[in-house]
């Protein structure tokens, strides 16, 4: 057995350093490589995906559409928009014959463990909301997702009522949730007993929402209106 | 190589051994979090196991193939590595498959990195045998995994929503146990089939013991 002179005897031999570094760094330069090739063939499909899912979620909050138009906010004036654009947007509906079912709007709201993420779709002529959808939420299963699940609690958004005040600047009974079964007027929502923290949730995103988006789209109704064309 | 080691088993067996004899979920309990965690419904349980079974084949197939290039010193490092490029991988493809069912999935996919199901038959499997054996073994294990988490999803799917694969079997005949699909539930899932698991393999020891006496005398 051979010592190498000057060193400590004992001390451990290090090992090589090229080896490692030609492992790590080759493995790594690979791996690299195989995720963005593979990120770069399933981009457009998966952007193609979420357009389809937010379309699809479109046409269920606004019932008889058969055409979307996005609408983007251009400081306080809507803009018709193509494609897709970072920043806030509404969808218009429009029925066969071109006249305007309603807009969809995007809403958050904090819910029982994270934020609940909605669309809904408001209805210019009814000044009501006709329809409600989750897009995206993590509330317990079998309790708290019922929101999203349950028929009777659907039917609050058939029509549920936002008209605005006098002044046209806020809506005139803001939307709250009341008990299971204790809806008495159009702009209560009915809530899910075992699952209050939830409905209260849904109420709070639609209220928060309505309140500043409601009052700007009654304003510029007819960009809406004459968007189809 | 030494006189006394073992023969080396069939190839055949590398797989069968993860499907009974030392099944990922109810023998080794390996990789519990996701097992737990997303057997709610048998179709999360079934893409869970798939999307595990995808990773445990290419990580095996890159680490067993690199075993001489890899210096043991960063052996860890560089399996981590390689199994968290697949699972970016795997993301993306359910992403591109099905946004509903990356949705349901959540945050347990990303997770597979750490599941030690895969780590564990890269470091003691994969990084000891050849190519062929190791992508049997990975097809096994994970097939075990999958069966796993499925026997676990489709009972809790049964009992706690009353349907399967999103099919309502009861209609209002039975009441949902909501417990079951609740993250409670998969532990008291997880134990009953390990109680039954456990049952079958001792009888069967018991059983052979018997023979083995009976032969003797």
């Amino acid at each position: 057995m051979t010592v190498a002179l000057g060193k400590p005897p004992g001390k451990p031999v290090p090992p090589p350093i090229w080896p490692l570094y030609r492992a790590m760094v080759g493995v790594g330069l690979a791996c690299a490589l195989l995720i963005v090739v593979v990120h770069q063939t399933t981009a457009e499909t998966i952007a193609d995906n979420r357009a389809e899912a937010l379309e699809r979620a479109i046409f269920e909050v606004l019932p008889d559409t058969v055409r979307t138009r996005p609408f983007r906010l251009d400081g306080v004036e809507f803009v018709p928009t193509e494609g897709a654009f970072e920043g806030e947007q509404v969808h218009a509906g429009y029925r066969d014959d071109g006249s305007l079912v309603g807009v969809a709007i995007e809403g958050t709201a904090m819910g029982y463990q994270d934020t609940i993420r909605a669309l809904y779709g408001y209805s210019i002529d009814l000044d009501a909301i006709v329809g409600f959808r989750v897009l995206e939420s993590r509330e317990t299963p079998g309790l708290g997702d019922r929101i999203e699940t349950e028929e009777s609690f659907r039917a609050n958004f058939e029509r549920l009522d936002v008209s605005l005040n006098e002044g046209g600047s806020a809506p005139r009974n803001p939307i709250v949730a009341v008990a299971e079964g204790g809806k008495s007027a159009p702009w209560q929502i009915d809530g899910l007993s075992g699952a209050t923290i939830s409905s209260v949730a849904v109420a709070n995103l639609l209220r928060s929402s309505t309140e500043r988006w409601v009052p700007l789209l009654e304003q510029q109704h007819e960009v809406f209106e004459r968007g189809s064309r | 190589m030494s006189a006394w080691e073992e023969p080396t088993p069939p190839p055949a067996d590398e797989m069968i051994k993860g499907l009974w004899r030392e099944n990922p979920v109810f023998v080794q309990l390996l990789g519990m979090c996701p097992v737990l965690a997303v057997s709610n419904s048998a179709v999360n349980a079934l893409a869970m196991g798939l999307a595990t079974t995808f990773v445990l084949l290419l990580s095996n197939l890159l680490v067993s193939s690199l075993r001489h290039f890899i210096p043991r010193q960063v052996r860890i490092a560089t399996y981590i590595l390689i199994i968290a490029t697949f699972v970016t991988v795997v993301d993306y493809l359910i992403q591109a498959i099905s946004l509903d069912l990356h949705k349901a999935l959540g945050a347990f996919i990303s997770l597979i990195v750490v599941n030690c199901l895969i780590l564990g038959r890269a470091e003691a499997f994969a990084s000891k045998n050849g190519v062929f054996r190791s992508l049997l073994d990975a097809m096994g294990m994970g097939m075990g995994f999958t069966l796993g988490l499925f026997a676990l999803g489709a009972v809790r799917e049964i009992l706690g929503a009353g349907s399967l694969f999103g099919v309502d079997l009861f209609h209002d005949a039975f009441e949902p146990w909501v417990v079951m699909i609740l993250p409670s539930g998969g532990f008291f899932t997880l134990a009953a089939w390990l109680l039954v698991f456990n049952a079958i393999r001792q009888r069967r020891e018991r059983l052979d013991r018997a023979v083995a006496g009976g032969a003797a005398s």
